[in-house]
C-alpha cells in the first residue's frame, strides 16, 4: 500500500496529530453565547430585544419594590416614610405586614391558627401515600380514610362526636353491604349498605349526639364557616370538591361509558351542561338560587353552597379526565377481567380502575390546580377569598388606595402553591411514561 | 300515587317551616345571635378591621339590634353581601336584617316583599371632579366619562338625569369602590358618580384631597336604612324602634356614657324614663327586657355618637352632619315619641 | 332423528329482575329514570314553592320593560329606553365579540410561544418558559384585572394631549389615539352612502357594509378565477404566467371604485370637551379583557403546541434536514402541520375555557352576558331565577356551537389513514 503511495502522493502522514483544543469560539462562556444566543443574525436580535425587556422590567420594578415601608401603619403614613426616604414612588408593605394573617386564614379566631395549619399537614400526609406511593408506607392510606372526619373536626371545631358519629354510619353501611352480599345480590346489598347508613345518620346520630356530647363533651372551640377566609378558604374550597368530586366523577365516567342508554345520557347531559357554562354562573346560582331550588326553609350558609356548585363543578371535569384514563388502558384489561368471570364491579375495583386512577393522577392534579384557581371567583359573590379580603382590605380607611402590593402579595402566594403543585403532576408525568415504555 | 304522597308531605313540611319562620325573633334567641347583613367594604359605613372586627356606621345598627336583645354587642355575625345578593340573603332568610346602604324605593318595599324600618343615612347622587377640569356644575359633564359603581340605583338615576337634561355621557360601570377610585383617580375617568357620603369618604383618602370637588347637584333621593323581611311585623318593629331609640336618645342627650346613671332612677323626663325602661314597660310590649333600649345606647351610643365616631367630621371620612341632623338641628331625624 | 325443542319456558319471576342479566339492565335503567325524574320533579316542585311564598310569579315579562341603563362599549345601536331583551343581546355580542378576538390572538400568540419555547436561544426559550408559568399558575381574575390596572396606570388620560404643553400626542399623522380609556382610531365615512336597511325592526344594517362585502367577495372569486387559469396553463406548458397584478388587481381596483362613488373618506379621532370625539373606539375594559384573556390562553395553548411538536419524532425532523430543508421551514412544513393534528383537541377545549372565562368581564367593567342580563338587569328587576337560567343556556348554547364547529374542523383535517 506504502508503494502505491509513494508513487502517487508526495506525502502520507502515518501518526495521528494529537488532538487540538477547540477554537475559542466554540468553547467556555463565549463557545456557549455563541451557540445558544447568537446563532444567528435573527437569534442575536431576539436575545438583545429580550435582554433589554428584562432589563427594563427589572429598572422600572425593583426601585418600587424595595421600599422602606414594612413598619408603614396606613398609606398616608407609608408616604410619609418614602419622602423621608427620599424615594418619591414605592410599594406601601405595610397592608401585607399588618394583614398578612388575614390574607392567609380570614376571620379565623387568632388563637386557632394552629388548627388550620395542622389540617394542612395532616393533608399532605394524607394524600403522600397516593403522590409519593414508593416512598412512604401503605398503612398511612388508612389515615387517608380518617383524614376527611379529622379535618372537618379540626377545621370547624365543635364536639368530636359529629365527626365520629359520621364516620361511624360509613363502617356500619359497609358492615351491613358486606354481610348482605352473601345473602343478596351486590346491588341489592349496596342499597341495603346505603340504607342502613342512612338510618344511622338521620335517625341515630340526632338522638344520640347530644347525650354523647353531654356525657363525655370532648371538644374544641366551635368556629363558623364564615370566619373561613383567605387562602385558607380558597384551599378548603379547592380540597373538598376535589375529594368529593372524585367519586362523584369516577360514577359519571362509568356512566358516560356505560351500555344502558339512558343512564349514559344522563351523565353526558350533566357533564355537558355543567362544561358548557362559566363558573360564574355556577356560583351565581349557589348564592342567589340554589335557596331557592331546596325544599322552604333549609338554610345553610353560603361556603356549604359554594362547596356543592364548585364539587359539581370539578365532577364534571374529573369525570373527563377519568374517562380519558379508561379510555388509554387496553382493550386487553377489560377482556382479561372478562375471561377470569368477574363482574362488571369486581372488574372496575379490581383492574380497570387502579390502573384508571393511577393514568388520570397528572390529570387530577391540573383539575385540581384549576379549581384552586378558580376559587377566586367567589370573591364576586361576596365571599372573602384573598382578591375579596383586598376589597375588604381596602374599604379601611387607613389602607383605602393600596391596589399592587396587595394584588402582588396574593399573586405570588398563588403562584407558589399552583406551581408546586403542576411541577409534581410533570414529575409524575415523566415517572408514569416510563413505567410503560 | 307514590310521587304525590312524597310531594304532599313535602309541602307540608314546606309549610311548618313557613309558619317556624315566621318568628324571627324566637330564631335568633335560639341561635344566640343575629345575623345581619352588610357590605363586603365600604369606607365608614362596614370593613373588617385587621382583627376581623367589624366596624362602621351601618355595622353599629346591627350591634345596636343585637345589643337590645342580647345585651351583648358582639352576637353579631356580619353577612358580607353584594348588591347582587344583598335582597336573596335577606329574603331567604340568610340573614335576618340587612343594613348595607340599601336605598328605600317602592318597588324593593312592595315588590321585592321588603320593609324598610327607617333611614338611618339620608343620601344623595353626586359628582366629583378634579378642579383643574373646571366644572362646576354637573350640567356642564355632556361628553363626560362617567365612573359608576353598579349594583344599585345609581345606573338608573344617571340616565335619567342626563336623558332629561338632554345631554351625552359614558358611562363606565365598575363593581367596587377601590377600582373606581383608581381610575378616576388616573383620569381614566372625568368624574365619578355615588352617593355624596361615598364621594367624601373615597375623596379623603386621597393624596391631595384639596384637588377635587364635589358638585352642588345631587341628582337623586338616596334615603338609606335598615330594612328586614315582609311578614314579620314583630321583628320589624323591633328593629324599628331600636333605631328610633338611638335617635331618640341623641335628642333627649342620653349618651353612652351617661346611660347608665339615667337609667339607675327615674329622672324628671317621663319620656327619657320610658325609653330606658324606668317607667313603664315598653320592652315586654316588642317581647324584649325593659332595659333594651338602655342596652343598645350604652354598646353602641347614641346616633350623634355612633355618627361622629365612624363618619363624622373627626373622622377621615369627614362628613358634615346635614339631613342626617336631628329636627331640632334643621335636620330630617325625627324620631316617634316613646309612649 | 331427535327434534328439536325449545328449552322450556321459563316463567318470569321477580328475582329475574335482579338477576337475569337480560331484565337487569332495564331495571337499572327504570329505577336510574325515576330517580332522575324523582330529583328533577323535587326541585321544580320546590322552586314553585318557594317561589309562591315569596310572592313572585316566574315570567319573562320584565324583559321587554325599558332597561333603563346605559351601556358604554355597543355593537349595534342602543339606547337606555330600549328593554331588557336589547341590552342582553348587546352583552350577547360583546361576549362574543371578545371571545373571537380572543381565541384568534390566543391562538396566534400560543403558536409562536410554544414555538419559541422549543427554540435554541437559550434566553428566549427561558423566557417564555417564565412567561409561561407565570400566566398558568396565578388566577386569570387576577391577570384581567392587573391587565386593567396597568392600562390605566400606564396610559395618558385624554387630558394629556390638551393644550399647548400637552405631554402625549397622538400616534399615526395624528389619526390614532391611545388614552386610558381606551383606543381611537379613525372610522370609515361615506359622504354618499347607501343607508341602512331595518330588518323587522329590531337591527339596522349598513348597505354600504353590504356593498362592500358584495364587491369583496366578487374580486376574491375572479382572483381563484384567474389563479386556476394559471394552474391550468402551469400544467399544460410547463410555465406559470405572471398573474400577481391582475390578481391584485381584480381585488383592489373594484373596491377602490366602490369607495369612490361612496365618497369614502375617514373620519379622524379629535379631542373635543372632555373626550376625543369621531372616530370608533375600543373601551379600555374590551382591551384590558382580550390582552387577559388572550395571554392567559396563550399559554395553556403554547403548552398543547409545545407537547404537540414534541409529539412529533425526531426522524421527521431529521428527514426533512436530509431533504435539505432549512430549520424554519422544517418547522413549517413538516413538524406544525403534523403537530396540529395533536394540537387541536385540547385547542378547542382551551377556546371554549377562554369563552367562559370572558364572563369575568364583569371584574372590569366590560358589559358582556354576565354584566348585562345576569348583571344590571337582575339587580334592577330582582328576577335572579329567570335572569341566571337564560344566561346559562345563552352560554350553553355558545359552548355547543363552538364545540361543535371545532370538532367538524377536527374531523375533516384529521389524517385519514389512522
Amino acid at each position: 500500500m506504502s508503494d502505491t503511495h509513494a508513487e502517487t502522493v508526495a506525502f502520507v502522514r502515518e501518526t495521528m496529530l494529537p488532538q487540538k483544543a477547540p477554537p475559542a469560539s466554540t468553547v467556555g462562556p463565549l463557545g456557549w453565547a455563541k451557540a445558544n444566543l447568537f446563532s444567528s443574525y435573527v437569534n442575536g436580535a431576539l436575545t438583545i430585544l429580550s435582554a433589554a425587556f428584562i432589563v427594563f422590567v427589572l429598572y422600572e420594578i425593583l426601585p418600587w419594590l424595595i421600599s422602606p415601608t414594612w413598619e408603614g401603619t396606613s398609606l398616608t403614613n407609608c408616604r410619609e416614610l418614602l419622602a423621608a426616604a427620599g424615594d418619591d414612588r414605592g410599594a406601601c408593605w405595610g397592608v401585607i405586614r399588618e394583614r398578612w394573617q388575614q390574607l392567609m386564614f380570614g376571620f379565623y379566631p387568632r388563637t386557632e391558627y394552629w388548627r388550620p395549619v395542622l389540617t394542612f399537614i395532616f393533608l399532605l400526609v394524607a394524600i403522600a401515600p397516593i403522590l409519593f406511593a414508593q416512598f412512604v408506607p401503605a398503612k398511612v392510606a388508612y389515615f387517608s380514610a380518617l383524614f376527611p372526619f379529622i379535618a372537618v373536626w379540626l377545621l370547624w371545631g365543635g364536639t368530636i362526636w359529629g365527626p365520629v358519629l359520621a364516620l361511624l354510619g360509613f363502617v356500619v353501611g359497609f358492615v351491613v353491604f358486606r354481610y348482605a352480599s352473601r345473602a343478596i345480590a351486590p346491588a341489592l346489598a349496596l342499597a341495603a349498605g346505603v340504607v342502613a347508613a342512612i338510618i344511622w345518620w338521620s335517625v341515630i346520630t340526632p338522638f344520640v349526639e347530644p347525650d354523647l356530647s353531654r356525657i363525655l363533651p370532648i371538644g374544641i372551640r366551635s368556629v363558623q364557616s364564615r370566619e373561613f377566609g383567605g387562602f385558607m378558604l380558597s384551599i378548603t374550597i379547592g380540597v373538598t370538591a376535589i375529594m368529593c368530586s372524585l367519586p362523584i366523577g369516577i360514577l359519571l365516567a362509568l356512566g358516560r361509558q356505560s351500555d344502558l342508554p339512558l343512564v349514559k345520557s344522563i351523565c353526558v347531559g350533566f357533564i355537558e351542561f355543567i362544561r358548557g357554562v362559566p363558573l360564574i354562573t355556577l356560583l351565581f346560582v349557589a348564592s342567589v338560587l340554589l335557596n331557592i331550588f331546596l325544599p322552604p326553609g333549609t338554610n345553610f350558609d353560603i361556603i356549604l353552597r359554594v362547596m356543592i356548585m364548585v364539587t359539581l363543578f370539578a365532577a364534571a371535569y374529573m369525570a373527563e379526565v377519568i374517562r380519558g384514563g379508561l379510555a388509554a388502558l387496553p382493550k386487553g384489561q377489560y377482556e382479561g377481567a372478562d375471561s377470569l368471570g368477574l363482574d362488571y364491579w369486581q372488574a372496575q375495583r379490581l383492574i380497570i380502575m387502579p390502573q384508571a386512577l393511577k393514568i388520570s393522577i397528572p390529570g387530577i392534579v391540573s383539575t385540581f390546580i384549576g379549581v384552586f384557581k378558580d376559587t377566586t371567583l367567589v370573591s364576586i359573590i361576596s365571599m372573602f377569598d384573598p382578591i375579596g379580603l383586598s376589597n375588604a382590605i381596602r374599604a379601611d380607611t387607613a389602607w383605602n388606595g393600596v391596589y399592587w402590593e396587595l394584588f402582588i402579595f396574593i399573586g405570588f402566594v398563588f403562584f407558589v402553591f399552583c406551581f408546586s403543585m403542576s411541577r409534581y403532576s410533570m414529575y409524575l408525568e415523566r415517572k408514569l411514561n416510563t413505567g410503560h415504555r | 300515587m307514590k310521587k304525590s304522597v312524597f310531594f304532599g308531605a313535602l309541602t307540608v313540611a314546606g309549610l311548618a317551616a313557613g309558619a317556624a319562620a315566621a318568628a324571627t325573633l324566637d330564631d335568633v334567641k335560639a341561635r344566640g345571635k343575629l345575623n345581619c347583613g352588610v357590605a363586603t367594604g365600604v369606607p365608614g359605613f362596614a370593613a373588617p378591621d385587621a382583627a376581623g372586627e367589624w366596624a362602621g356606621f351601618d355595622v353599629a345598627v346591627c350591634r345596636a339590634v343585637a345589643a337590645a336583645i342580647f345585651n351583648d354587642p358582639k352576637a353579631v355575625e356580619f353577612i358580607p353581601t353584594t348588591g347582587k345578593t344583598r335582597f336573596t340573603a335577606l329574603a331567604s332568610g340568610e340573614i335576618d336584617m340587612l343594613a348595607r346602604n340599601t336605598t328605600w324605593t317602592f318597588s324593593r318595599d312592595t315588590d321585592l316583599k321588603f320593609d324598610f324600618v327607617g333611614v338611618n343615612y339620608y343620601d344623595g347622587q353626586g359628582f366629583i371632579v378634579p378642579k383643574a377640569l373646571g366644572v362646576s356644575s354637573a350640567k356642564e359633564l355632556d361628553g363626560a366619562t362617567v365612573c359608576i359603581q353598579t349594583g344599585t340605583t345609581t345606573e338608573l338615576n344617571l340616565a335619567d338625569f342626563f336623558r332629561i337634561n338632554n345631554i351625552s355621557y359614558e358611562p363606565v360601570p365598575i363593581e367596587t369602590n377601590a377600582e373606581a377610585q383608581q381610575q378616576y383617580l388616573a383620569g381614566a375617568c372625568d368624574t365619578y358618580t355615588t352617593d355624596a357620603s361615598g364621594l367624601a369618604a373615597t375623596r379623603s383618602t386621597f393624596e391631595a384631597p384639596g384637588d377635587h370637588v364635589i358638585l352642588p347637584e345631587i341628582i337623586s333621593k338616596e334615603p338609606l336604612g335598615p330594612l328586614v323581611r315582609h311578614g314579620d311585623s314583630e321583628w320589624g318593629d323591633i328593629v324599628r324602634w331600636t333605631f328610633n331609640a338611638l335617635v331618640a336618645a341623641e335628642e333627649y342627650g342620653v349618651t353612652s356614657a351617661n346611660v347608665a346613671e339615667m337609667s339607675s332612677a327615674p329622672g324628671d323626663n317621663p319620656e327619657v324614663n320610658r325609653l330606658l325602661g324606668t317607667e313603664g314597660d315598653l320592652g315586654a310590649m316588642i317581647g324584649l327586657d325593659a332595659a333594651w333600649a338602655k342596652n343598645a345606647i350604652a354598646a353602641v351610643g347614641n346616633y350623634g355618637e355612633i355618627f361622629e365616631a365612624t363618619i363624622g367630621e373627626s373622622t377621615p371620612i369627614g362628613l358634615a352632619r346635614g339631613l342626617n341632623a336631628q329636627y331640632t338641628n334643621g335636620g330630617l331625624l325625627y324620631a316617634p315619641p316613646f309612649r | 332423528m331427535t327434534t328439536l325443542t325449545d328449552p322450556p319456558a321459563e316463567s318470569f319471576k321477580l328475582s329475574m329482575l335482579v338477576y337475569d342479566t337480560r331484565y337487569r339492565a332495564i331495571t337499572f335503567q327504570i329505577l336510574a329514570l325515576l330517580a332522575f325524574l324523582t330529583l328533577i320533579g323535587w326541585l321544580i316542585n320546590n322552586t314553585a314553592q318557594n317561589l309562591a311564598d315569596l310572592g313572585k310569579e316566574p315570567s319573562f315579562a320584565f324583559l321587554y320593560a325599558p332597561a333603563g341603563y346605559d351601556i358604554n362599549q355597543t355593537l349595534i345601536a342602543y339606547n337606555n329606553q330600549d328593554p331588557h331583551i336589547r341590552a342582553a343581546f348587546v352583552g350577547l355580542l360583546n361576549t362574543l365579540l371578545v371571545a373571537f378576538l380572543g381565541c384568534v390572538t390566543a391562538t396566534i400568540l400560543g403558536v409562536l410561544v410554544g414555538v419559541l419555547r422549543l427554540s435554541n436561544n437559550w434566553l428566549i426559550a427561558r423566557l417564555m418558559t417564565v412567561y409561561v408559568e407565570m400566566f398558568r399558575n396565578v388566577p386569570v381574575l387576577m391577570w384581567i384585572v392587573l391587565c386593567m390596572a396597568i392600562l390605566i396606570e400606564s396610559l395618558p388620560a385624554p387630558s394629556a394631549f390638551r393644550g399647548d404643553d400637552a405631554t402625549s400626542s397622538m400616534a399615526l399623522f395624528d389619526s390614532v389615539a391611545v388614552t386610558n380609556r381606551g383606543v381611537y382610531v379613525p372610522e370609515p365615512l361615506f359622504s354618499r352612502g347607501l343607508g341602512d336597511i331595518s330588518v323587522g325592526g329590531y337591527f339596522e344594517i349598513s348597505l354600504d357594509l353590504i356593498a362592500f362585502l358584495v364587491v369583496l367577495g366578487g374580486g376574491i372569486f375572479v382572483s381563484r378565477q384567474i389563479a386556476r387559469r394559471a394552474d391550468a396553463q402551469q400544467e399544460a406548458t410547463g410555465v406559470r404566467p405572471k398573474t400577481w397584478y391582475l390578481r391584485l388587481g381584480a381585488v383592489v381596483v373594484p373596491l377602490l371604485v366602490l369607495m369612490v362613488a361612496l365618497g369614502f373618506h375617514l373620519g379622524l379621532p379629535e379631542l373635543k370637551g372632555f373626550n376625543f370625539q369621531g372616530g370608533t373606539y375600543m373601551r379600555n375594559s374590551l382591551i384590558a379583557l382580550w390582552l387577559a384573556l388572550s395571554l392567559y390562553t396563550a399559554a395553556f395553548i403554547a403548552e398543547n403546541v409545545r407537547a404537540g411538536i414534541l409529539a412529533i419524532s425526531k426522524g421527521q425532523t431529521e428527514a426533512a434536514a436530509a431533504l435539505g430543508l432549512r430549520p424554519r421551514r422544517i418547522t413549517s412544513l413538516v413538524i406544525l402541520p403534523q403537530a396540529l393534528r395533536v394540537i387541536i383537541p385540547p385547542l378547542i377545549s382551551q377556546y371554549l375555557n377562554l369563552t367562559k372565562n370572558s364572563s369575568l368581564a364583569i371584574a372590569v367593567g366590560y358589559m358582556d352576558i354576565t354584566g348585562t342580563l345576569m348583571g344590571i338587569t337582575l339587580n334592577q328587576t330582582g328576577r335572579e331565577l329567570e335572569t341566571v337560567l337564560l344566561g346559562m343556556l345563552i352560554y350553553l348554547t355558545i359552548s355547543l356551537l363552538i364545540s361543535a364547529v371545532m370538532n367538524w374542523y377536527n374531523s375533516r383535517v384529521k389524517l385519514v389513514e389512522r
